[in-house]
């Protein structure tokens, strides 16, 4: 079994500690894993992605060209990356953001308001903690027990910013959740 | 030890530092600048030396120094960094000393671009600087086989007493996998009594390549190609991918590209068609015999590379005339998909390629 989720937005969203956080918690349950960024000259506040692939044997190609999943924080991640998703994934879509709903039938939508949920935990920062969650729970691609344990890891250093990290997370995964029951 | 999430280019650096490169120079380029980053701060904790150079010019001739003097020296670069060194690593190879070089490569030619790529092939295996010598090349394809291969490097460079280049894509220095760093136990070298380490008490040592005697240089250059006999008999080393069943074909490639080309290889399994690969890791010595032996259960050879056809070449000459051996390559910092490398299996397997 191999699971790959792109996770794209501006740069300063934070999707690739999104996406660190959740290979290293692969990591930690024992699967194989790559986290692949996208490199290449970027301006600030241009666009910033990687790729999380988890999976049950060693990993083969790094290079996903059509990812099962995918977790966009803004527009135009919606516009490059869904369409690119294979048939039966999964895009969680940050709807505080993006306005337009993607052209496809055939993956499971999460929409989550993450900016707006991440400012009334209390930081705006922490919008890629709820996406993260939200990303979790609607697939269980890890157990959240395992993905708390490693992003209270990662925050260990910044006391103030994790109990909103933890929170975030919390609440996406709720939503996540709900969306995979079908809510 | 538990494994760790690294990025290629800090594993690089860690692996460097355990096998003993205590004495690291370098100049900053993309896509490799994270293992100068990651020793500037290590380096103080083990009491090493980190030295930021004025160019890549210096790098090569502070290498040159340094394992003259007898210590593990290495660098790290990208390709037009690497280029810079070339003059600095054939004084090196004549003077028959041992250095560690580390190429994470990007695209070309000229200043070229940043993204991935597998054009310094040529530049790694056949020399690359003046006049006729040889480095041992490793290719690794994952984080892990580089920080594997890196002790293997220092060891193989005390041991001949010549110069190691590691060559990876961008992709192998950018990409985190979870590393284990093992301990790599070597039989024991032979002391550098070569080393200018200051002569009180005995004869001089002179680290020199100028040899104005033609009879002189014939004899380095054989002793030279000696060496590099004996890496071809002792140093090969290859990764063989479905070649324990028959196959239709048979796959070369190395480094990130092997790897796309093991997921294509899945996907053509699906439809019933079987191909092998060979992945070299050693691309000097080459594993040529391996190749041939494998060639003879394949109906044709394809080279995959980032580069528009230099491994190829050796695939060829390997072969010979017994085999078709057609290419497949895409360039300019632009990775194949697993696809693109199934499409091109299929079309030469319906003989409307080629």
């Amino acid at each position: 079994m191999q699971i790959e989720a792109v996770l794209a937005g501006f740069g300063g969203q934070g999707v690739m500690l999104a996406g660190k956080i959740l290979a290293q918690t692969g990591m930690m349950l024992g699967k194989e894993v790559v986290w692949l960024p996208s490199y290449g000259p970027e301006m600030r506040g241009g666009t910033a992605n990687c790729t999380v692939i988890i999976s049950d044997e060693p990993i083969a190609s790094p290079i996903i060209p059509h990812p099962r999943d995918a977790f966009v924080m803004n527009r135009p991640s919606l516009e490059k990356f869904v369409p690119m998703m294979r048939p039966g994934g999964v895009a969680v879509i940050n709807t505080s953001l993006i306005t337009v709903k993607p052209e496809r039938d055939d993956v499971k939508v999460v929409n989550v308001t993450a900016n707006k949920i991440a400012m009334e935990v209390g930081s705006a920062k922490s919008s890629n903690m709820v996406m993260l969650g939200a990303y979790v729970g609607a697939t269980d691609v890890v157990p959240f027990d395992a993905l708390m344990k490693e992003a209270k890891k990662a925050f260990q250093k910044k006391a103030k910013l994790a109990s909103i990290n933890i929170k975030c997370l919390e609440q996406g995964y709720k939503l996540g959740q709900a969306a995979r029951a079908g809510h | 030890m538990a494994k760790v999430l690294m990025k290629g280019n800090e594993a690089i650096g860690e692996a460097g530092i355990r096998a003993g490169g205590l004495c690291y120079f370098c100049y900053p380029i993309t896509p490799q600048s994270e293992v100068a980053e990651y020793l500037s701060r290590r380096m103080p904790d083990v009491g090493g030396s980190f030295l930021q150079a004025e160019s890549e010019v210096a790098v090569s001739n502070m290498l040159y120094g340094a394992a003259g003097a007898g210590v593990r020296a290495w660098t790290t670069s990208s390709s037009p960094g690497i280029s810079l060194m070339m003059e600095g690593l054939s004084y090196i190879a004549a003077a028959e000393l041992p250095a560690v070089l580390i190429n994470i490569v990007r695209c070309g030619p000229g200043l070229g671009g940043i993204l991935p790529s597998q054009c310094d092939y040529f530049q790694a295996v056949k020399g690359g600087g003046h006049g006729d010598y040889r480095c041992m090349v490793l290719a690794p394809s994952s984080v892990q086989e580089a920080v594997d291969l890196i002790p293997l490097a220092f060891d193989r460079a005390d041991r001949y007493r010549n110069p190691v280049i590691v060559i990876g894509d961008g992709m192998i220095g950018q990409m985190m996998e979870p590393v284990e760093f093992k301990e790599h136990k070597f039989p024991p070298l032979p002391p550098k009594d070569w080393a200018t380490t200051g002569c009180k008490g005995r004869k001089r040592n002179v680290v020199n390549s100028l040899y104005l005697d033609p009879i002189e240089e014939e004899k380095l250059n054989m002793k030279l190609v000696a060496k590099y006999e004996q890496m071809k008999r002792e140093e090969v080393r290859y990764e063989e991918y479905n070649t324990d069943k028959p196959y239709q074909a048979l796959l070369v490639a190395y480094g990130t590209t092997a790897r796309i080309c093991k997921t294509a290889i899945q996907q053509l399994v699906l439809e019933g068609i079987t191909v092998a690969l060979l992945r070299p890791i050693t691309l000097f010595p080459f594993p040529e015999k391996k190749i041939q032996e494998l060639a003879r259960q394949a109906e044709w050879l394809m080279s995959v590379e980032m580069s528009t056809g230099q491994m190829v070449e050796d695939v060829r000459l390997a072969v010979g005339h017994d085999r078709p051996v057609y290419f497949f390559g895409r360039t300019g910092g632009v990775v194949p998909t697993p696809e693109e490398i199934r499409d091109a299996v299929k079309k030469h397997l319906t003989g409307k390629g080629v």
